[in-house]
């Protein structure tokens, strides 16, 4: 007769393995003093045009590159590459996220040269990456002025998780009757103190803001092996 | 949806820990699950079970226990209960925080099982 059931007790994260990888990414990101910014956003938010832009004002005068976590349907990296950055698709398959190890299998013999900003953009979703640190230092969460005010209460967590809202697309704003302050409202609500970014990247308004706080952060970031914080 | 690749990241967690402990029967896994984990209890429960299929897992439940959010206040100097998941403010003095103490575990906190 077996005995009665007992309880063992384990207590282990379940995305340890990620947060693991996620942190030994950051480290190195530090350590060759790259900034790295990942992007998520729905479908449709104007993502890709928004990369794609802002890796040609840098292009100039940084070194930057990009990975996209691609469905097996889509290819932005395509068009990234028009920008002459260079660019390395990551296909998801019909996973929805990327996570830390497929950022750093990407990273490994992928010959960049030194570089100064590393772009992540995300699957288009704005459930499924929230869960997975990759190792970045700024998060950005995407949202057009054609989605509605109502997004940020609808996806509280991954705007929580997020560091910086960067609003897409205002040169629609008085096409959709958007309304600012209401998005504004609801942001601060899912992410008190979270800074907003408004702009457009087909008609260039608000970039150079954005470029702005890119090299902010890079200059406040914290130094190679430091404390360096999770985001779990 | 990445419910089911976190439930096979279950399976796979509590499989081992089954192996560091001479192979034991695993009758049921407790999981504490943040409510801002990003994870769907509903879709992990049936996920789970998909996961389980073929393994020796077969058959068990996985027990869900949810952890509230809550935030460090900097008014009460506390840590307090947020008023809502879309409304990060204390629950008690309605002061505004970002700085999240609580709800996000996905943690394999305990297993049930038979030897
Ligand atoms: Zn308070």
């Amino acid at each position: 007769m077996s005995p009665e059931p007992r309880m063992v007790e384990v207590r282990k994260n379940v995305l340890k393995q990620n947060d693991v990888i996620a942190r030994a990414l950051r480290e190195r990101f530090r350590e060759e003093g790259i900034l790295a910014v990942s992007l998520v956003s729905s479908p449709g938010s104007g993502k890709t045009t928004f990369l794609e832009r802002t890796l040609t004002l840098l292009r100039p005068n940084h070194r930057v590159a990009a990975l996209v976590g691609d469905l097996a349907t889509e290819n932005d990296a395509q068009r990234l590459a028009r920008s002459g950055a260079p660019v390395k698709q990551i296909t998801t398959g019909t996973l929805c996220h990327l996570e830390a190890s497929m950022i750093q299998k990407a990273l490994d013999g992928w010959d960049t040269g030194k570089l100064d900003f590393l772009f992540v953009e995300n699957v288009g979703n704005l459930v499924c990456p929230s869960s997975y640190d990759l190792g970045e230092d700024l998060r950005l969460v995407l949202l057009s002025v054609t989605e509605g005010e109502d997004k940020p209460l609808k996806y509280p967590t991954i705007f929580n998780s997020a560091d910086v809202a960067v609003i897409t697309k205002m040169d629609l704003t008085a096409a959709v009757d958007f309304n600012e302050q209401a998005l504004d409202r609801n942001i601060q609500a899912v992410r008190p103190g979270m800074q907003i970014l408004k702009l457009s990247a087909k008609t260039g308004e608000g970039m150079q803001e954005f470029l702005d706080y890119l090299h902010k952060s890079q200059r406040l970031r914290p130094q190679a092996a430091s404390a360096a914080t999770s985001r779990n | 949806m990445h419910e089911l690749s976190i439930a096979m990241s279950i399976v796979e967690m509590a499989q081992e820990e089954a192996g560091l402990r001479g192979n034991v029967q695993i009758q049921a896994v407790h999981l504490r699950l943040g409510l801002l984990a990003g994870v769907v209890k509903d879709a992990l429960l049936s996920s789970y079970e998909m996961a389980c299929e073929t393994t020796p897992l077969e058959g068990s439940r996985l027990i869900i226990e949810e952890i509230p959010v809550e935030i460090y206040c900097s008014n009460c100097k506390a840590q307090r209960p947020v008023h809502s998941i879309q409304y990060f403010c204390c629950a008690e003095c309605g002061t505004p925080s970002a700085e999240v103490t609580r709800g996000k575990e996905l943690e394999v906190f305990a297993l049930e099982i038979r030897e």
